[in-house]
């Protein structure tokens, strides 16, 4: 029985800009099942990041929820506490959700960790903050940590500053840090943009390790898709402040449905491409400060339709656990097929996925 | 982060059903057909381009303080120009019998303002003179006052402006000609010169300026050519340091290298991949050293070491006139005004700038 | 960290060595010293020359030069007060200057503090307005403008606070200039507070500190206010050396009997010994700041600390 612990209704965030009001994200519904792993997808300005600091309570000053959900269900002390994060004020927030409920690993280990304390009591402020813990159960929990996160030298290293430790090493880090208060979700954002490749895998293996220790759900939140790929269980893909489609890593991968996504995967390099270029969605996302009426996407979609500059098209029904938000999966609209390009490539990651199944390491 | 929640009932579940959603769309006939029929060419609206310098005017503009200080700069700098010519003194013309004038000025007068009186505190309490009157001199007329030696202090006031814009164009080029050669050198070739030339700046930057300022006049006589000196002494540390931090910052990047491997000389490098794409800090660098040379030299004219007798800079005005400021105040405030705006204007207009030339900038 | 301490100290010892040396070389070249009366016969010069070790060769005059400035022995005024030692003349002169200044540097700190906080922590709010302003003024404006205005208004005209310096309530007459000395650096410190407390706010290591759940002071001072303060610590010698300049001009306005007064008199009576004297002192004073500001930051910063350790 899968058990959700935490939802996300309806959610529209506006920021105030000197430039005027920035409608950074536009009606967001997303659920997290305990366990479970959700990526967002989407580029950079797409709402994703803003999404993740609301659930946070750590939105920019100049930053309103303009209405939304987000529920929360955890335990207490064995009895089953459901709450509305948007409805507590930025204490409450602090004291039961920060760190606690949820924990965030940022984008960058360079500018993450306060430079001027020591790694090992900023891992231990959490636990001395929220339980109180004494000191030396907090540092010992805080060495164990460090060990679990694969930190060599723990006892050496508890004492280093940031800057003495590399950028892979400071990840870890950040995520023992997020650890520390045993959260039931653990939100990451581009967790691994920052590092270089050799340490992006292992740091990703090293979550997902945890991950399955812990019962931990987590949040991926990357423009990465092969990022989603390796670690997703669903895939929620954002464009312009809207998840615009949303399945398991099988459907959205092998089967997808919005034009957008399908410019996504085009997109991705891979080795087995024949053409010399490689494929771009043409221009870029739309300036949210604008109103947007109808498809967000249609200025820079092929198949876009006329009803697409006029209408928003809702979440379309794919199955039970895939849903896209275009016009092109109403009854009424022409068929069209996935590009031929896209059609070949999907065709390599399934075979790869068929024999990567084989092989035995899931 | 702010919240505006309406907690209205049933907010969550007004979320509505893709069948409710769809019964509430009239569709038209042609909307299911494709937007591009034939072939699909998409034009990126968003990202418009822009010249670097015609977004940096238009955020140049905007800024209201920078384009109030640059239209007073301009004024004062006419001023400073057309302002001595502008009524029958000349700087040095001293009419001893109109000794200690206070400010009057025709039409003005009228209105009790600026009429020529001034109040003089005696033992016995203040009373109010007026020297136009006691001497007969109806027809005689002191904009700004005039000091005890009987100069106009209105033609003096501008003659000084004259010195202070002169100190503000001889910075820019000190810091053109030493600070940006010396920081960009020292940037670009790095290594052991770049060792070498900042621990020369280290040491000078250890000296204080007040000390290598007055050394300096100690050798030399008071007037325009040891303020000149004494500005190269210290002006160029600042642009130095910032010039040779953007070269570094600039020197690592693709296009230099493309350039370099290229076979392009160093030279070349500095100044044509360089140099251009450098220019927003250094001007704002530049706009920056500008009120601090002029305060350099108001400062050395006030402990003796501006410009002789009979010139007169706005430095040396203020200093004369402080002395009896309590009895004759007009005598200080005028020159004090225009440094004071003049002063102002350039800080504010090197804010402005430097806003607008690199945004990233703001708030330093 | 004694490496870096190290390295600070030598370069401010060559840099003082220098200072030295082209003083030295000044107090040759210049007129006024003993030597330069003509009724001296050139048998006199030489007696005298003798005594006073001047046909030693030059490096051996320089290091009696340095031992005597080591020992406090300036040698004597010539003009300012005939043939008083330099030190006699400092004695009493030193306690003011370094009273006012200290006042101003504490106030203008405190003051510039405290506003570039609130306009931080109020951003776009009028306490922010307020702050850019002052520092808009306080940046633009020398001293003496605000020293003639406070001296003509508060002083003068309203008789608040005595006019000109009294020694005899120290402190009601140093209040005034104390203000107008310390608009400098209340502006600069406000503006840096502001901006580096803005950049640490907008900073990842905040934001991660708050998704942890630290609120309140903790949160303030422990992860904001600390890495804030550091790049202030930078600025403070450099404001220092604007307050010495402001001090001279200061000192006249308010006749404040301190070194910076002395200065101008002996820069504008050509009193070279005195003049190159206080060029000492104030090349001491700003080299020791120096020093003490990089070793104090060094201290708060663990990057410079412990830079060079590795492991």
């Amino acid at each position: 029985m899968r058990e959700k612990i935490l939802s996300i209704q309806n959610l529209n965030i506006s920021f105030e800009t000197t430039a005027g009001v920035v409608n950074a994200v536009r009606g967001v519904n997303l659920s997290v099942y305990r366990g479970e792993t959700v990526a967002l997808v989407g580029e950079s300005g797409s709402g994703k990041s803003v999404s993740a600091k609301a659930i946070m309570g750590i939105l920019a000053k100049n930053g309103t929820i303009d209405s939304g959900d987000i529920t929360l269900s955890y335990y207490r002390q064995e009895e089953k506490v459901t709450r509305d994060i948007l409805s507590m004020d930025k204490k409450e927030i602090r004291r039961h959700v920060n760190g606690k409920r949820i924990a965030m690993v940022f984008q960058d280990p360079m500018t993450s960790l306060n430079p001027l304390i020591p790694v090992g009591k900023q891992v231990m402020e959490g636990m001395l903050w929220h339980y109180h813990t004494p000191k030396e159960e907090a540092y010992q929990k805080a060495l164990d940590l460090l060990k679990l996160v694969g930190i060599t030298d723990a006892e050496k290293r508890m004492k280093n500053y940031p800057h003495q430790l590399s950028g892979g090493m400071r990840q870890r880090v950040v995520i023992a840090i997020a650890l520390s208060c045993d959260p039931d979700l653990l939100i990451c954002d581009e967790p691994t943009t920052a590092l270089d490749v050799t340490i992006q895998s292992k740091i990703l293996e090293l979550i997902q390790e945890i991950q399955k220790r812990k019962k931990l759900s987590v949040i991926y939140i990357t423009h990465d898709l092969g990022v989603v790929a390796k670690v997703a269980d669903y895939v929620n893909v954002m464009y312009a402040g809207k998840i615009v489609e949303s399945g398991t890593v099988n459907e959205v991968f092998y089967e997808p449905k919005h034009p957008y996504t399908w410019g996504l995967l085009s997109a991705m390099p891979d080795l087995g491409t024949e053409d010399e270029r490689l494929y771009t969605i043409p221009g870029s996302p739309p300036n949210l400060l604008h109103k947007i009426t109808g498809d967000a996407f249609a200025p820079r979609n092929k198949y876009a339709l006329k009803i697409d500059s006029r209408v928003e098209p809702p979440m379309f029904r794919v199955s039970d656990t895939h849903y896209a938000a275009t016009w092109l999966l109403h009854p009424k609209a022409p068929k069209v097929e996935l590009p031929e390009e896209l059609k070949a490539r999907i065709d390599r990651m399934m075979k790869e996925g068929e024999h990567y199944d084989k092989t035995g390491k899931q | 982060m702010k919240k505006k929640k309406e907690q209205s009932a049933g907010n969550a579940a007004r979320v509505l059903s893709v069948e409710e959603y769809l019964s509430q769309i009239d569709f038209r006939e042609d909307d299911f057909e494709f937007q591009h029929k034939d072939g699909f060419e998409h034009i990126d609206t968003n990202f418009a381009s822009q010249g670097y310098w015609k977004e940096a005017l238009v955020r140049f503009r905007k800024s209201k303080g920078a384009m109030f200080s640059l239209i007073c700069i301009l004024l004062l700098t006419l001023m400073a120009f057309v302002g001595p010519g502008m009524n029958e003194y000349t700087y040095d013309q001293q009419i001893t019998v109109n000794q200690n004038m206070a400010p009057r000025v025709p039409g003005l007068e009228k209105l009790g303002i600026l009429d020529g009186s001034e109040t003089m505190r005696t033992s016995t309490g203040s009373k109010e003179i007026n020297y136009y009157e006691s001497n007969q001199l109806e027809d005689t007329w002191y904009w700004f006052g005039s000091d005890s030696f009987g100069r106009d202090l209105w033609t003096r006031t501008w003659m000084g402006t004259r010195i202070s814009l002169y100190v503000a164009i001889l910075a820019v080029i000190i810091d053109l000609a030493f600070g940006l050669t010396y920081g960009m050198v020292s940037g670009y070739f790095g290594g052991r010169t770049d060792m070498v030339m900042q621990r020369i700046v280290e040491v000078l930057n250890s000296i204080p300026y007040l000390v290598t300022v007055t050394l300096l006049l100690l050798v030399m006589k008071p007037g325009l050519l040891s303020i000149t000196f004494a500005l190269m002494f210290s002006g160029w540390l600042g642009m130095s340091r910032i010039a040779r931090a953007e070269v570094l910052k600039l020197k690592e990047q693709e296009y230099v290298l493309a350039s370099r491997t290229l076979g392009a000389k160093s030279l070349w490098i500095i100044f044509k991949e360089i140099l251009p794409n450098i220019f927003g800090p250094l001007i704002t660098q530049t706009m920056f050293s500008i009120p601090h040379a002029i305060f350099t030299e108001a400062f050395l004219a006030f402990i003796g070491l501006g410009v002789p007798e009979p010139l007169a800079s706005l430095g040396s005005l203020i200093s004369s006139g402080y002395q009896n400021f309590t009895s004759h105040p007009y005598m200080i405030v005028f020159p004090l005004l225009v440094m004071g705006l003049l002063m102002l204007c350039f800080n504010m207009l090197a804010d402005g700038l430097r806003d607008a030339l690199d945004p990233k900038m703001k708030d330093m | 960290m004694k490496k870096y301490i190290g390295k600070r100290l030598a370069i401010s010892l060559v840099t003082l060595l220098i200072v030295i040396f082209v003083l030295f070389l000044l107090l040759q070249l210049m007129p006024g010293s003993p030597f330069n009366d003509e009724r001296l016969s050139q048998e006199q010069i030489a007696v005298m020359s003798e005594k006073y070790g001047l046909d030693q060769p030059v490096t051996v005059q320089f290091f009696r030069y340095v031992k005597n400035l080591c020992k406090g022995d300036f040698g004597v005024s010539y003009v300012i007060s005939k043939d008083t030692s330099i030190s006699v003349l400092l004695e009493n002169r030193v306690p003011i200057s370094f009273g006012i200044g200290g006042e101003a540097v504490a106030f203008g700190a405190v003051i510039g503090l405290i506003l570039g906080i609130l306009a931080a922590l109020k951003h776009n709010s009028w306490w922010d307005t307020l702050c850019t302003f002052i520092s808009v003024i306080g940046v633009s404006l020398p001293s003496y403008v605000f020293a003639l205005a406070l001296a003509y208004f508060v002083g003068f005209k309203a008789q608040w606070l005595p006019l000109l310096y009294d020694g005899k309530q120290f402190f009601a007459s140093s209040v005034m200039p104390m203000i107008a000395l310390s608009m400098f650096t209340v502006a600069t410190v406000a503006r840096f507070t502001r901006t580096s407390l803005l950049e640490v706010l907008d900073s990842e290591y905040m934001l991660l500190a708050e998704s942890k759940g630290i609120t309140g002071p903790t949160l303030m001072l422990r992860h904001a206010m600390r890495n804030a303060l550091i790049p202030i610590v930078t600025v403070l010698a450099p404001l220092v050396v604007d307050l010495m300049i402001g001090s001279l001009v200061i000192e006249k306005i308010f006749s404040i009997p301190g070194i910076g007064s002395l200065m101008v008199t002996a820069i504008q009576s050509n009193d070279y010994n005195v003049t190159i004297t206080l060029a000492f002192i104030y090349s001491v004073m700003y080299i020791a700041l120096m020093l003490i500001v990089d070793i104090v930051y060094g201290i708060i910063d663990p990057r410079i600390r412990l830079a060079g350790k590795t492991d």
